[in-house]
């Protein structure tokens, strides 16, 4: 069976990665999950300096799914090339640098750094993350913004890159079909829902930073209704997360557009999910007769549903 | 190496209306704690509640051989998670994850060992007492709360020879008001030559206060914290605290990978959230 799926230059042996901010930098894992046999880590997200982000209370659960609002704490990547990426190397990761920028000239700088480093599969370009005020989102959320990130990162190196579009937008798929005009080499989506939770009782805000991003369960429908209308209007490949707990979810996303799939807050519930996933692909392929997994991609079968002579 | 096991509760112990132990067949988790660790419990088979909830290792079970065979945990009734876990009976599942954390460093003597609990903050000490008493540490527990009524499981520190100063605020039982206030007339009496090391879990307000006594008094203090925890396995980032690093400065340092134990000296308490 063929699991493997093609990014650019980088080619990943499964498409199962852990999502960025839900695995650490990687190496936290490296005792419970096996590195290598993940398709790729999305190490958490790095500025170019260290960052502390935003005072607890970081999170808050919902209803089949959590809040947060970390605010981006991360070591800079400075000493994630010097601390982090050797150990990651060591255990044969394949890794993805989500990075970060509070101006355009930081994703740059942060993505020239990352390209010469040893051991960097890919870059994940962070326009996305809802928890900061300054940059990213910004970015992630005007499509001029998303255009001059993606190009700018694309002229500096050579590694994939890969914006992380924001479903905090009216019309995904614009954004889809200006990263792929700006040169990318795939788009991830989606990062989290801005949302807010409050306690009646003291009629405060559940989280410091008063609103966070939902993510878990409760996304996924949202999640794979706008990978479905991605792949409508891109050629590049998709990675798709929001709520994965199985590998139905997972092939799921990947029936709908996604050539892979990132997990996220179900890690934090099962850090033994991974193994449990790769083997319910594998059943899958054989149940159905499978070889290829990239096959399925994209095959959601909608025209059932538009000829039934019901419809007006 | 943390495990996840799909444990079998063997009893649910109810203290009280509101705290409870709950024990759980978990062998492989109870031959691996330390003092102080911690294991992460999924308190519901669905979606709801979702994430896992950190609990203190509170006792290590053994079987007639003497081999450990569970471990337990003391459960004070807060929210959803902690509501269920009251309700669970022998013979249910839970997925347990553990032994996680930095565990306590117990001392030898001629050190004595002080450790210092208020309300839900007994739970990381009975584990701690063993380890103690395995070194023969002369240790001592001073275990405050609001009433005599909320004070528990102090028999299990006796069969262990600790010797137990109680405070509570209302009167009712020991030392009328804070455990803090026996703690400071023992380290004023206790001559410098005498080494003795604290160890604190219970509220905010009183760890603080605990970690300032200590200092005063030149004494080695180690605090275990409790925070809302996402995953445990320093995924997260969720159960950050304010803690100088080796230069002196202050960052957000994760408590589930770098503590639940930390040199109290080393909190920055004025930034602590109060809980
Ligand atoms: C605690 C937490 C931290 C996160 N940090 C990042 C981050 O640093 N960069 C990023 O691109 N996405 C971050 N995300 C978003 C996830 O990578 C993912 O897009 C989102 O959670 C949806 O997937 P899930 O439902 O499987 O968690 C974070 C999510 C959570 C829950």
């Amino acid at each position: 069976m063929d699991l493997s799926v093609t990014i650019g230059s980088l080619t990943l042996a499964n498409p199962l990665i852990a999502a960025s901010g839900c695995f650490g930098y990687g190496v936290e894992y490296g005792d419970v999950v096996d590195l290598a046999s993940l398709g790729a880590v999305a190490v958490k997200g790095l500025f170019l300096t260290e960052r502390e982000g935003h005072a607890p209370p970081r999170i808050v659960e919902t209803p089949s799914g959590m809040l947060n609002a970390i605010g981006l704490q991360g070591i800079g990547v400075h000493r994630f090339i010097a601390q982090q990426l050797p150990a990651l190397r060591a255990r044969r990761a394949t890794v993805i640098v989500n990075i970060c920028g509070t101006t355009l000239e930081e994703y740059v700088e942060v993505a020239r750094i990352l390209s010469d480093a040893d051991g960097v599969g890919a870059l994940e370009l962070n326009i996305s993350c809802p928890n900061i005020k300054e940059g990213g989102i910004t970015f992630g959320c005007s499509l001029p913004g998303t255009h001059a990130v993606v190009s700018a990162v694309r002229k500096v190196t050579r590694l994939p890159v890969i914006p992380k579009l924001t479903p905090n937008v009216t019309d995904v798929a614009s954004f889809a079909r200006a990263a792929e005009e700006s040169g990318a080499d795939a788009i991830s989506l989606v990062n989290t829902f801005l949302a807010m939770a409050i306690d009646v009782h003291t009629r405060r805000p559940r989280l410091t930073n008063i609103v966070g991003g939902l993510s878990g369960p409760a996304i996924r429908p949202i999640a794979v209704r706008m990978v479905y209308e991605c792949r409508r209007v891109v050629k590049i490949p998709i990675i798709g997360m929001g709520g994965i707990a199985t590998a139905e979810d997972a092939l799921e996303f990947m029936i709908a557009g996604a050539n892979a799939v990132q997990v996220g807050t179900m890690n934090f519930v099962d850090p033994f999910i991974w193994p449990k996933l790769m083997d319910g692909l594998h059943a899958y392929m054989a149940a159905h007769g499978i070889v290829r997994l990239q096959d399925i991609v994209g095959t959601v079968d909608t025209t059932a549903r538009q000829n039934s002579w019901i419809s007006s | 190496m943390p495990l996840d096991v799909d444990a079998r509760v063997i009893a649910n112990r109810r203290l009280s209306a509101d705290y409870n132990v709950v024990a759980f067949e978990a062998p492989a988790i109870a031959r691996a704690a330390r003092p102080g660790q911690f294991v992460m419990i999924k308190t519901s088979r669905g979606l709801d509640p979702l994430l896992r909830r950190p609990f203190s290792i509170f006792e290590v079970l053994r079987d007639e051989t003497g081999a450990p065979s569970g471990i337990s945990i003391f459960n004070k009734r807060i929210g959803a998670g902690t509501s269920l876990l009251a309700q669970v009976e022998p013979g249910e599942r839970l997925q347990v994850l553990g032994p996680l954390g930095r565990p306590f460093e117990p001392v030898d003597p001629p050190a004595d060992a002080w450790m210092i609990a208020g309300g839900v903050g007994l739970a990381p000490f009975l584990t701690l007492a063993e380890a103690l008493a395995v070194r023969r540490t002369r240790t001592t527990l001073f275990y405050g709360a609001r009433r005599a009524g909320e004070l528990y499981c102090v028999d299990l520190f006796d069969a262990l020879g600790v010797r137990v100063v109680l405070a509570t605020e209302d009167g009712s039982r020991g030392v009328p008001g804070r455990i803090t206030a026996p703690l400071e007339a023992a380290l004023g009496e206790r001559p410098l030559g005498e080494p003795v090391k604290l160890f604190v879990c219970g509220p905010t307000p009183m760890m603080r206060a605990c970690a300032g006594l200590a200092r005063v008094h030149g004494r080695a203090c180690d605090v275990s914290l409790e925070q809302v925890m996402g995953c445990g396995l320093g995924g997260c980032y969720s159960c950050v605290v304010p803690a100088r690093r080796d230069e002196g400065h202050p960052h957000h340092t994760r408590t589930c990978i770098e503590g639940p134990v930390f040199d109290a000296q080393r909190i920055v308490w004025d930034a602590m959230q109060p809980h």
